[in-house]
């Protein structure tokens, strides 16, 4: 297994057009930790893990993972370099199979040897997946597809994962379910993971660090206990 | 009855090069939503590359050869240089590019073959072929581009189905960002396909050129009827565009062997203008509305 790796956000600023969804935003995220992105919408939490894959284009700023300059390289070698982007919406190719969609996550990878053990593994860890290795992705559920997007982003061995409201649309035990699969990553497979939420109490029971985004900027930054215990933050920026 | 049957059996053969014509549109617009207009010109211009070389050598299979191998080089060639800025931009660019490579290539091969009518050899005998008496209405060389276009069909799925560069193919086409964010470089997998369409565009022109001689516009009407199969299928469904082939090669030869031949372009722009209204999302759509 990689060693677990560290993934820096130095003074990021980045936009669509005339509008800065991210202004200045800096943030570290220790080996085999997980941070929790915490905002409203329209916070530009999406523009920031857009800009760590390299679906946005930074304006300022550098994006490292354990030092090494992943700014403004293409997404698909962000990818290579072992940070896997789980975006929003979850990006299942509905027309491919439940086994295309797994090997495609680690077609790049050398290895035939390798890319089957990475699918083995991920259809004995979800059994719900091994189940429906022949049937087409669209017809899985909202739990399912989010289990799937995230084994598929296993196959390439990730060192980094951005995660993208992973919980959204999901009901109540499957967020749980979700939630302890991502703790479970960081625990057994060292990943270092940055996590989107709108469900800040969910993403806050996992995380060990926590930062806030609003408008653009970080707002507050620090353990996430600490975070899930400041009454006057979570009225205003979190909602719970 | 004689008539129905020998119809209907040249009407496949047809309808056999239509398909490989509306395979290389739709291979290309499955990847970029591309529609190339130039694809017609790139075949004569690859069947041209056979012509020459079949005069030098003599020998029509190093001709055949040369022209799949230039259609494959001239297909990723063109994606990089040409269509490349053109991709993600306003529909309207490509459609000018495209259009422009039509023009292009028809004045290079004018400047270098000039614009008379030439002959073009077929691979094997045209002489018709009869089951006892009776004749067939088709030739062994009929025969041959029937086999030669199934074949190709039949690779490019297998391609598509069982290789990791047919996985890389379908996922940049159905959900570029996606397959992005999975490492695939998707530049290098539309050059592929550019590159694919480049070798069946190639066949196409072989195919059909030893009945419509072979001078720079001598593909314009074979890309209008190969648009029209790929339309017929739903534009990015392959098999579609084998099964609108053959659906229009054969209801073509009808006109024109009941009709008269010199109705059959006017059917052939009829059918597509009929399809385009009634069921402009073809028949075999992989996906929804299409935005043209």
């Amino acid at each position: 297994m990689a060693s677990p790796a560290e993934l820096t956000v130095e003074n990021v600023v980045a936009g669509y057009g005339g509008v800065l969804a991210l202004q200045g935003v800096s943030l570290t995220v220790a080996p085999a930790t997980i941070t929790a992105v915490l905002g409203a919408n329209g916070a530009g939490k999406t523009t920031l893990l857009g800009a760590v894959s390299g679906l946005v284009r930074p304006r300022q700023g550098r994006i490292l993972l354990d030092g090494a300059d992943l700014t403004r390289r293409r997404p698909e070698e962000v990818t290579r370099a072992g940070v896997a982007h789980v975006p929003e919406g979850q990006g299942v190719i509905t027309e491919l199979t439940v086994e295309e969609n797994l090997r495609l996550g680690g077609l790049w990878r050398a290895g035939r040897r390798d890319r089957a053990a990475a699918l083995a593994d991920a259809y004995q860890r979800f059994g719900v997946l091994a189940r429906a290795r022949r049937r087409s992705a669209g017809t899985l559920s909202g739990g399912e597809r989010q289990i799937l997007v995230i084994a598929r982003a296993l196959q390439a061995r990730p060192r980094v994962l951005l995660l993208d409201e992973p919980s959204l649309g999901l009901a109540p035990r499957m967020v749980a379910q979700v939630m302890e699969l991502i703790r479970g990553l960081r625990d057994e497979a060292g990943l270092t993971v940055l996590l989107v939420e709108q469900n800040a109490r969910s993403a806050l029971s996992i995380a060990d660090q926590g930062v806030v985004l609003n408008l653009g900027k970080v707002v507050a930054a620090s353990a996430a206990a600490a975070l899930a215990a400041d009454v006057a933050l979570r009225k205003h920026y979190l909602g719970f | 009855m004689r008539e129905f049957i020998q119809f209907t059996l040249g009407g496949i053969s047809f309808g056999l090069v239509y398909a490989a014509i509306g395979l290389s549109l739709v291979l290309i617009w499955r990847g970029t939503r591309i529609l190339n207009y130039g694809q017609g010109a790139m075949a004569m211009l690859t069947t041209f590359v056979a012509f020459t070389v079949i005069q030098h050598t003599g020998s029509y299979w190093l001709g055949f050869a040369a022209a799949l191998a230039t259609g494959l080089v001239l297909g990723a060639v063109i994606e990089r240089i040409v269509i490349r800025p053109a991709e993600g931009k306003p529909v309207l660019n490509a459609v000018v590019v495209t259009i422009g490579l039509l023009v292009l290539l028809e004045g290079i091969a004018g400047i270098i073959y000039g614009g008379q009518y030439r002959s073009f050899p077929a691979a094997f005998s045209i002489t018709g072929l009869r089951a006892g008496s009776f004749p067939l209405g088709i030739s062994r060389n009929d025969l041959f581009v029937a086999g030669a276009v199934l074949l190709a069909a039949l690779a490019l799925a297998a391609l598509f189905r069982y290789t990791p560069a047919g996985l890389r193919l379908r996922a940049a086409a159905f959900n570029a960002r996606a397959a992005r964010l999975l490492g695939v470089r998707v530049g290098r997998v539309l050059t592929l396909g550019w590159a694919l369409a480049g070798l069946i565009g190639a066949l196409a022109g072989l195919l059909v050129s030893p009945s419509t001689f072979l001078y720079p516009s001598s593909m314009d009407s074979i890309f209008v009827l190969g648009f029209t199969a790929a339309v017929i299928g739903g534009l990015d469904s392959p098999a579609g565009a084998v099964i609108g082939g053959l659906i229009l090669g054969v209801l073509l030869n009808y006109v024109g062997g009941y009709l008269g031949s010199d109705l059959v372009p006017l059917f052939g722009l009829a059918a597509l203008a009929v399809v385009l209204m009634l069921k402009p999302s073809g028949l075999l759509a992989s996906s929804g509305p299409r935005r043209v």
